[in-house]
């Protein structure tokens, strides 16, 4: 291979300033010009080196800003902030306190990373690189030992061998299902030689996750690597990412990665100077969830409607445009060249019996550090929720957990210590998942969350089969009826039997698993679902045609200010006298719970 | 109630250059209907029936089926945009925070539906998924600016700002 050999930019300091999704949306992208001109005023410009990296996990507390050598944890830095961190620590050597992460202080110290609560249960395998180099910089991939594995299985090992290591490795599949990956690729392998397709699912459905997403902003090399010896595995010389058009930033940063990697010849005619070639391109999605299935993804790559179609045949014996194709997820691919590297023996080790490794989580929801972990399989939800989560915000009590999204389920707080793997989520009625984990606490109303997650599938099936199509539908409709408090018990009886059918019949994994966060509400939460049909009582506060808006009458001061605000006029009352709210007219906007200055109002 | 804007069909002619430079791109890669409907509506805004036929004929697939890709796609609209594009996060961790509440609020202030836009061609209002700021939920964006951490009561400021 012909190119450059190359170092890593000298200088006495470097700054990270993530430029994950997140935390350019808290405002970091401002952070990097600004480091240029206080630098250059400060006149050590050629001193420091300001990098742009990927996501550091912690998304709650962006802009994030780290700086090494001391590793000093700057969180919610303002771009007023920079001037200080250049002034002050760069320049004078002196750490800003005020602007540490909180948790990163231990008394005069300042603790090393792996030791805040956020990181230390964490291991990071596909985010290893997520937030320590700079994504659109092959030189600095390869100075982490990127490409080298695929350097090692193009030059000593036969395609045979490198599915034999992902075999004795055990890796299952991160895009939901946990299929081992190794038995995917020996199918294609063993089709005959022709053409033959590698793919990668980078279409991240679930409507509240963005692992794949930072993985593919923040080290996109690494997928792109596992690609091409996915590639050499199969026999294949020709991939495509299929990627959502929402993700622009990912979007820049392959096609970025995409042409360093063809300059430096690790993609395209003779890689390291064997006869293997491998060619990559990127496809749009255009924002459909069932795109996310194998055989509709296909379809779409092909540039069609994105509608699944029965298997078999399974597309590793006719995939795109008929020839043999493997798709595997983004995380999934991000472990291949780590387990090449450090060989099959260390990912056993790594996880529980059946399931190795780490799964990457997308924390989210009612929880202090939302943001991205990767830990162990086998880690607990407590150990998620409570150690590296930070627990409830506002002091408020855990409810539940739900995983896999919309076609998930919930881990109630009984079952809080349950490890999380794909065996243990199964048996307990939810799954995995693509690593959506949403946290809800007493607020949080789970015959609403069913809803919400049923809305979702209506709006999303594709309508080629009548279970997923009509059924979802008519379940939406019994579950409107009772968060509006019309529903009756038989309703429920109704409902699980139409989710049974619709499991059973429908035609993609779309329709199957749609009725899942209504079957694992009904499961652990069944009284609320009581309370709403036969109490008409909504008991976690949300479902607006339940609520009433009571005011207490020991604690009105007859203001008169609620009147004021209602909107359609449902109080009234003597000044200096409790006031009363008409329930016929209400329309339950919450305003007079907002504007009373004596709380002395609230839903019930 | 909803009052949407029903501007018609006006492209210019370096808008009709632009879109010839794309189908000439596209015109001999295989499945390459979505990457161009992509880029044509980056340069139209949105992608009316004329514009579907300029394509229906640049790269020679039939307007049903192209019809039926774009109605089959989310992200592609047969309706223009507003001036100002409001979106609101629906995705798992937002709605838990109450973005709910939040579009309520924006579709009354605005007084349109989801999918609609102004009848005065101002604001359009679209529901997304996720947009990986979870940290910041509830999200809202107009345009490229990004609003983290919301409650019912800042959309008034919000959109007071988009006012020329
Ligand atoms: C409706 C539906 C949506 C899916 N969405 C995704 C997705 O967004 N990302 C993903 O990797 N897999 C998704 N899958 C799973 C894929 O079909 C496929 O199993 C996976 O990409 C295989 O990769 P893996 O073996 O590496 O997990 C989805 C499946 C269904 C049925
Ligand atoms: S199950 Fe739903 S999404 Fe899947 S093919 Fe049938 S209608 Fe389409
Ligand atoms: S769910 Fe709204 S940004 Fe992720």
């Amino acid at each position: 291979m012909e190119r450059e050999v190359i170092t890593m930019k000298l200088a006495r300091s470097h700054v990270l300033v993530c430029g994950g999704t997140g935390c350019t949306s808290s405002g970091s992208e401002k952070l990097l010009p600004e480091f240029d001109i206080q630098l250059e005023k400060a006149g050590i410009k050629n001193e420091v080196s300001v990098v742009k990296t990927g996501c550091f996990g912690l998304c709650a507390l962006g802009p994030i800003v780290i700086v090494y050598p001391e590793g000093a944890f700057y969180s919610m830095v303002k771009i007023e902030d920079v001037k200080t961190i250049v002034t002050e620590h760069l320049l004078k050597g002196r750490i800003v306190k005020e602007l540490l992460y909180d948790d990163s202080i231990d008394g005069a110290a300042i603790k090393p990373l792996k030791d805040v609560d956020f990181y230390k249960k964490q291991l990071r395998i596909a985010l290893k690189n997520c937030g320590v180099i700079d994504p659109e910089e092959i030189d600095e991939y390869i100075a982490f030992d990127g490409y080298k594995a695929l350097g090692r299985v193009l030059t000593e090992m036969e395609p045979k061998q490198v599915i034999d290591i992902i075999k004795q490795s055990k890796l299952r599949g991160r895009g939901g299902a946990g299929f081992p990956t190794a038995i995917k690729w020996e199918f294609a392998a063993n089709q005959p030689e022709g053409k033959k397709y590698v793919c990668c699912n980078a279409d991240e459905g679930d409507p509240g996750a963005f692992m794949d997403r930072s993985v593919l902003e923040g080290d996109p090399h690494s997928v792109i690597e596992a690609m091409a010896i996915a590639a050499y595995a199969i026999g294949s010389d020709e991939g495509y990412i299929y990627i959502r058009a929402e993700y622009p930033i990912a979007v820049r940063r392959l096609n970025i990665a995409i042409e360093q990697a063809k300059k430096y010849g690790l993609l395209g005619k003779n890689i390291f100077g064997t006869d293997f070639s491998f060619d990559l391109s990127l496809r749009l999605g255009a924002g459909a969830f069932v795109c996310g299935e194998e055989t509709a993804l296909i379809t779409s790559i092909e540039g069609k409607r994105g509608e699944p179609r029965p298997r078999p045949p399974f597309p590793a014996v006719e995939g795109l445009w008929g020839k043999p194709t493997i798709l595997n997820n983004v995380e999934t691919y991000a472990n291949i060249p780590q387990i090449i590297l450090n060989g099959a023996e260390w990912f056993l080790g790594i996880g529980t019996e059946k399931s190795k490794g780490t799964k990457v989580f997308a924390l989210g929801g009612k929880i202090n550090n939302t943001g991205l972990v990767e830990v162990p399989m086998g880690t607990t939800l407590r150990e998620i929720v409570e150690e590296i989560g930070g627990g409830i915000p506002n002091g408020k009590k855990f409810k539940a957990a739900q995983t896999g999204g919309p076609s998930g389920g919930c881990i109630p707080t009984e079952l809080i210590d349950t490890p999380i793997d794909y065996d243990s989520l199964i048996e307990i009625g939810a799954m995995m998942g693509s690593g959506g984990l949403i946290v809800m606490d007493e607020d949080s109303c789970m015959v609403d969350i069913a809803k919400f997650f049923l809305k979702f599938t209506v709006d999303e099936s594709c309508g080629k089969c009548v279970p997923c199509r009509i059924g979802t539908k008519r379940m939406l409709e019994i579950l409107e009826k009772i968060t509006s408090g019309k529903g009756t018990v038989e309703d429920i009886e109704n409902l699980k039997k139409l989710a049974g059918s619709v499991k059973s019949s429908s035609l993609c994994g779309l329709g199957q698993t749609a009725p899942n966060p209504v079957l694992s509400t009904l499961k652990y939460f069944e009284d609320e679902y009581m309370a709403h049909v036969i109490e008409k009582r909504c008991p976690a506060g949300v479902c607006k045609d339940l609520l009433r808006y009571i005011i207490d009458k020991e604690k009105c001061k007859g203001c008169g200010i609620c009147a004021k605000h209602c909107p359609v006029t449902a109080i009234s009352g003597e000044l200096k006298k409790p006031y009363e709210i008409d329930q016929q007219m209400c329309i339950k906007c919450g305003v007079c719970e907002i504007k009373c200055p004596f709380k002395a109002i609230s839903r019930k | 109630m909803s009052a949407t804007c029903s501007i018609p069909f006006n492209g210019t002619p370096e808008q009709e250059k632009k879109l010839n430079t794309v189908i000439e791109k596209y015109k001999d890669v295989s499945g390459s209907l979505i990457s161009v409907l992509h880029e044509a509506q980056e340069i139209y805004g949105y992608l009316p029936i004329e514009v579907q036929k300029m394509v229906s004929e640049g790269i020679n697939v039939p307007l049903a089926e192209i019809y039926g890709v774009v109605s089959f796609y989310s992200q592609f609209t047969i309706k223009p945009k507003g001036k100002y594009k409001v979106a609101v996060c629906l995705g798992t961790a937002c709605y838990v925070k109450g973005a709910g509440e939040i579009i309520d609020r924006i579709k009354t202030r605005l007084g349109i539906e989801e999918g609609d836009c102004s009848a005065d061609g101002k604001f359009s209002l679209d529901a997304t998924r996720c947009i990986g700021a979870c940290g910041l939920a509830p999200v809202v964006t107009v345009n490229d600016d990004v609003y983290g951490r919301l409650v019912p009561d800042d959309i008034d400021g919000i959109l007071d700002k988009y006012t020329d």
